[in-house]
Order: structure tokens, then C-alpha cells, then sequence
């Protein structure tokens, strides 16, 4: 494409400048300047955005300092911004989903690597990749109309088995942390069921029979040889999952009640970083009330940026290892 | 022998693999059948014709918001698709130093973002200096997210070409750039593809970035400089009002959003599977 556009050109200056030309007709300097170009795009943007991340938070960054951070009052009347209780939220809902997604994640990667025919594991990892594929807004039109009436119901369950507890108590309304909990878990399972088979794949197969040798059943070999030996990549996808949900806006926006203030009982309602933003960032008037919103965009950015990296490391060095 | 308690424990654990495996499964399927009987049922024509009408009155369709869907992923595939295959190709063909290295590490960073904070970002950019919401800055917020992919899902397609039909075409005293515009872009042409199609059904179906930029709007919007309504925004929106006839909507838009994704996404997997002599 760059080459045949400038083919043509035929005037031959002189010395330097009829190098140039020369090098410049065969097409490798304009493909190279072009490409170029767009990867310090990115350059760019990454670094405008944490510019303007930054610089758009000056205000309450001057006048709340670090108890921005540490302080639950979030008032927008009295220009009172507290980041507390949604950061609180934001990792409770996080853990919470955690919790429930690494064992089923996990669980099902064994199945698909270790156990189910290839043919079968394929199909199936297929129908997990889509399910990562769905928006995740579906995910909170399904938790409002299908989790929530759902947990409502199984609540007296729960109540009975766990209710002794703190984490269990108090009244429930159905939007929850809980049930922003299980919608994470649902839509973080599929990142970790698909990278961690991956890792779990990459497991030699030497390591295996050696174990199945020495009369090792298929569980044992997978616990005490395969697992060990994918250890790091399996914690590399958690964190890619935890990153996630950290970040996870819509469906939690759905469900959690929104509710600003710090409560023990998961069947209270809460707030997450990226669901007061969402909900008032488009309405929010005044510099410092906005300026406040997007100091809580940059906490999540760096929160994601910290776990994202953790992550990379962790997968990068399983699977070179696992393919020496 | 084997003792009964390794045998057991051994069935027990496979069969609760098994077990997850068939939760995780189920819950596609349970996404699907649900849409299907909820959204699926109540589509109308007008679901497709028709402006929002006000509450309270019946038979309003989302057609603005299918149009400003599409003029989002228009502006937002302009802008990330060739910024991100160009910057794919650099660092698949002329890259190989600590410079790409950086470019790498600030795409799996921006990659890593959180969508609402890169609608932040084009509100900022955007939305701040000029005073109101628009198209522009909502297609510009999905096309910053498109960047990333898009460069990563190139450079490896590119980088699965062989190097010896590199070689070939150089011995043939083709120069480097036709080498990659005649030689290795078409050969790695099918996985290509699959990647632009994936990045779409990425974008099409994230709202957060759209709430604060496209913002929303019940009428038609021309051009580019007004607000704009859009499909994920509508269905959040219709479902968490309190009326019945919005939240069958929702489920309506739900529907066809779901479709559209899932769609794209079987697509895009079997153009590359066919073709697919390059692994992902």
C-alpha cells in the first residue's frame, strides 16, 4: 500500500536528499514511520490518561489529602468526600466473589484439562468462552430480575446455616453485597476456568506418569504433582479475576443497593468504587464534587494497574517454564 | 492395593470437578434459555421502529438506540482498528527493542483499565471542554478501548505467519514493506479478521464508558456533536425503572444485544477455524 503510492515519484535531487528519496520510494521508511506512529499512540494515550486522571483531581486531592482515603462521610451537600465505604465495598464484593469463583474455576479447569476428552474439553471451553463474552450489563439485568428474587428466597436458608454469624445478619432486602458478590463470581469464572487450563495444559506429561507410575491415583497426581507445578499461573488468572471485579461497573451498579455507608452484614446493601461513579458522575455539579469522582477513578486505576501487573508476572513465568 | 479411602477420595474429587465444570455451563446455558423465553417472546417490530415513547404509554421501540449503537461502533472501529493494527504491525515486523517493550507493557496496561475510568478519561477529554455530551465522545471511549486488543490480537496473528514466507518474498527483492502489506498481512488475513470481529463484540456490549460521553437520549440524534441513546445504557436504564412495560424492554434490548455478541463471537471462531491454520 505505501510502496505503490509512491512508486512514481521519478525526481532525482541530489547527495543526501536523493538517498532519502531512494529509501523513501521503496516503502520501508513511510510503513515504518506510519506503524510507528500508532504504537506511540499508545504511549500517548496511557500517558494522557493518567494526566488527566491526575490533574482533574487536584481539588480534592488539596483539600481532603489522604483521609480522602480513610474518612466514610460522603455528603455532596456539606462538600464532605469520604472514599471508605466504596472501597470497602469495592473489596468486599471482591473477595466475596473470589471466595466463590476459585474453587468452581479452578475445579472446572481440572476437569477440562486433566479429565475430559479433548474433543469434549474443546466443546466445552468454547461454551465458557462465551459465557466471558456476555456484556456484563446482561449480567446485571439477569441479577436484578433472576439472583435477587433467587436469593430472597433462599434467604431463610442462609440464615438458618450461617445466621450466627455477623456477616449474616440484619434484615435483607435482596440487593445486596452478597448479591453483587455472586454476579462477580459468575462473570470471573470463565477468565479463570480458561487461563488456568491453559496453564494446567502446559504441565508436562512426564510430570503426570511419573506420578501415575508410582501408583499415584489420577486425583493425587493432579493435587500433589500437576497443581504444584501450575501453581503460579493459576494465582496469575485469580488476579486477573480479582482485577476484573475490581473494576466491574455495571453489574454491581445493578445489585449492590447502593448504599454508602460501611456495614458487616453482606445482607446489607453497599456501594462500589465504580458504581458511584456510574451512577453519579453524569449528574455531579460543582469542580470538587466531580474532581472527588474522579480521584475515586484514579484509586481504581491504580488498584487494577497494581493487581494487572501482579498477574502478568505470575502467568508469564508458568507458562515459559511449563514450555522449556 | 489401593486403600478404599484414596479410592473414594480420588471419585469423590474428579466427580466435584466434573460437578463445576457442569455449573459454569449451565450458567450459559441458563443466560441463554432465559433471555430467550423473557427477551426473545416480547420482541416486537416496533422493538426496531419505533422512538421510547413517554411513561405510560405502550409500544415504544428503541430504534434511536440501535442507530446510536451503530454510529458508536462505527466512530470507535475507525478510530481503534487502525491505530492498533498499525501498532500491531510495528511490533510484530519492525519492533524487537526496549521501545517495544514499553509500547507492550503501556497496551497490557491500558488493556487492564477499568471501563468506567476510561469513560472518565474521554469525559475529560471531551466532554469537560465542550460543555455537553456527545456521540463523538462516546465512539472516542470505545475506541480507546479497542486499541489495546486490537494490537495485541494482531501482533500475535502477524508473529504466527512463518518466517521463512518472510524470507521467501525478500529473495524474490520484494522491500520489507511489500514483504508485509502483500505477504504476511493477507497470509495471517483470516485471523485478523477474527480479532477485529472479537473486539467488536467487546465493545458493543460496555456501558460504563457510554454513561458520562454518548450519555443518552430519547429522540433521534443527528450527527455527531448531540448525546445519543444506546443499547447497554437503555437496558440499564429501562431495568431499573420501576415500570413493567420498560423492564419488558430492558428484556427485549437484552435479547438482542446477547444475540448480536454471542453472534459475532461463533463467527468470528469459525472463520478462524476454518482458516485456522494459526493458533490463538
Amino acid at each position: 500500500m505505501a510502496a505503490s503510492s509512491t512508486t512514481s515519484f521519478n525526481a532525482r535531487p541530489s547527495g543526501r536528499v536523493s538517498a532519502f528519496w531512494r529509501r523513501l520510494r521503496s516503502g520501508d521508511d513511510i510503513a515504518y514511520v506510519i506503524t510507528l506512529t500508532c504504537a506511540l499512540t499508545i504511549l500517548a494515550i496511557a500517558a494522557l490518561l493518567v494526566f488527566e486522571l491526575y490533574t482533574n483531581s487536584t481539588l480534592p486531592r488539596h483539600k481532603f489529602g489522604w483521609s480522602f482515603l480513610t474518612t466514610s462521610v460522603w455528603d455532596p451537600v456539606a462538600d464532605q468526600f469520604g472514599a471508605l465505604p466504596f472501597i470497602y465495598g469495592t473489596v468486599v464484593t471482591s473477595a466475596l466473589a473470589l471466595l466463590m469463583g476459585i474453587p468452581l474455576g479452578v475445579g472446572a479447569a481440572i476437569f477440562l484439562a486433566e479429565l475430559a476428552p479433548a474433543k469434549a474439553s474443546n466443546g466445552l471451553t468454547f461454551l465458557i468462552e462465551l459465557l466471558a463474552a456476555v456484556p456484563s450489563v446482561i449480567f446485571g439485568l439477569l441479577g436484578i430480575f433472576v439472583l435477587v428474587p433467587m436469593l430472597i428466597s433462599a434467604e431463610p436458608v442462609i440464615r438458618a446455616v450461617l445466621g450466627w454469624t455477623p456477616l449474616f445478619s440484619g434484615p435483607f432486602y435482596g440487593v445486596s453485597m452478597l448479591s453483587a458478590g455472586v454476579v462477580l463470581a459468575v462473570m470471573i469464572i470463565p477468565f479463570i476456568i480458561s487461563i488456568s487450563r491453559e496453564v494446567i495444559l502446559a504441565v508436562p506429561t512426564e510430570q503426570r506418569e511419573g506420578a501415575l507410575a508410582l501408583g499415584a491415583t489420577r486425583w493425587e497426581t493432579t493435587w500433589n504433582v500437576v497443581l504444584p507445578f501450575a501453581k503460579k499461573g493459576i494465582m496469575g488468572s485469580i488476579f486477573l479475576a480479582l482485577a476484573r471485579s475490581l473494576g466491574e461497573t455495571m453489574a454491581v451498579t445493578m445489585v449492590i443497593g447502593n448504599d454508602p455507608s460501611i456495614h458487616a452484614s453482606l445482607f446489607a446493601p453497599g456501594y462500589s468504587i465504580a458504581a458511584i461513579i456510574a451512577n453519579e458522575f453524569a449528574e455531579a455539579p460543582g469542580d470538587l464534587y466531580r474532581g472527588a469522582l474522579i480521584e475515586l477513578g484514579l484509586v481504581l486505576f491504580g488498584l487494577t494497574i497494581i493487581i494487572n501487573g501482579l498477574a502478568r508476572i505470575l502467568v508469564l513465568s508458568t507458562t515459559k517454564k511449563g514450555a522449556s | 492395593m489401593l486403600s478404599l479411602r484414596r479410592k473414594t477420595v480420588n471419585a469423590v474429587m474428579l466427580s466435584l470437578t466434573g460437578i463445576c465444570t457442569f455449573l459454569a455451563v449451565g450458567t450459559l446455558l441458563f443466560i441463554l434459555g432465559y433471555l430467550f423465553i423473557h427477551g426473545g417472546t416480547s420482541l416486537t417490530v416496533n422493538f426496531f421502529t419505533k422512538l421510547p415513547t413517554p411513561v405510560g404509554e405502550l409500544g415504544g421501540g428503541m430504534a434511536n438506540a440501535l442507530l446510536g449503537s451503530a454510529k458508536l461502533l462505527l466512530l470507535a472501529s475507525c478510530i481503534g482498528i487502525p491505530i492498533g493494527f498499525l501498532g500491531g504491525v510495528y511490533l510484530a515486523e519492525f519492533g524487537g527493542s526496549s521501545f517495544s517493550y514499553i509500547v507492550r507493557y503501556a497496551t497490557d496496561l491500558l488493556n487492564g483499565v477499568p471501563s468506567i475510568v476510561i469513560g472518565i478519561f474521554a469525559y475529560t477529554l471531551i466532554v469537560l471542554p465542550q460543555g455537553h455530551f456527545s456521540t463523538f465522545s462516546g465512539g472516542l471511549a470505545l475506541g480507546v478501548m479497542m486499541i489495546p486488543i486490537a494490537i495485541r490480537s494482531s501482533e500475535d496473528f502477524l508473529r504466527a505467519v512463518p518466517v521463512s514466507m518472510r524470507e521467501g518474498a525478500m529473495a524474490l527483492g520484494a522491500s520489507k514493506a511489500k514483504t508485509i502489506f502483500t505477504v504476511v498481512i493477507p497470509a495471517a488475513k483470516a485471523g485478523l479478521i477474527t480479532g477485529i470481529m472479537l473486539n467488536i463484540a467487546r465493545v458493543a456490549g460496555e456501558t460504563a464508558p457510554l454513561i458520562f460521553t454518548a450519555f443518552g437520549n430519547r429522540f433521534w440524534s443527528p450527527g455527531w456533536e448531540q448525546p445519543t441513546a444506546s443499547l447497554p445504557v437503555m437496558i440499564w436504564l429501562y431495568a431499573t425503572s420501576p415500570y413493567a412495560d420498560w423492564k419488558q424492554q430492558a428484556w427485549s434490548a437484552g435479547f438482542v444485544l446477547l444475540m448480536l455478541v454471542l453472534m459475532i463471537n461463533v463467527l468470528a471462531r469459525m472463520i478462524l477455524s476454518k482458516r485456522g491454520q494459526v493458533a490463538r
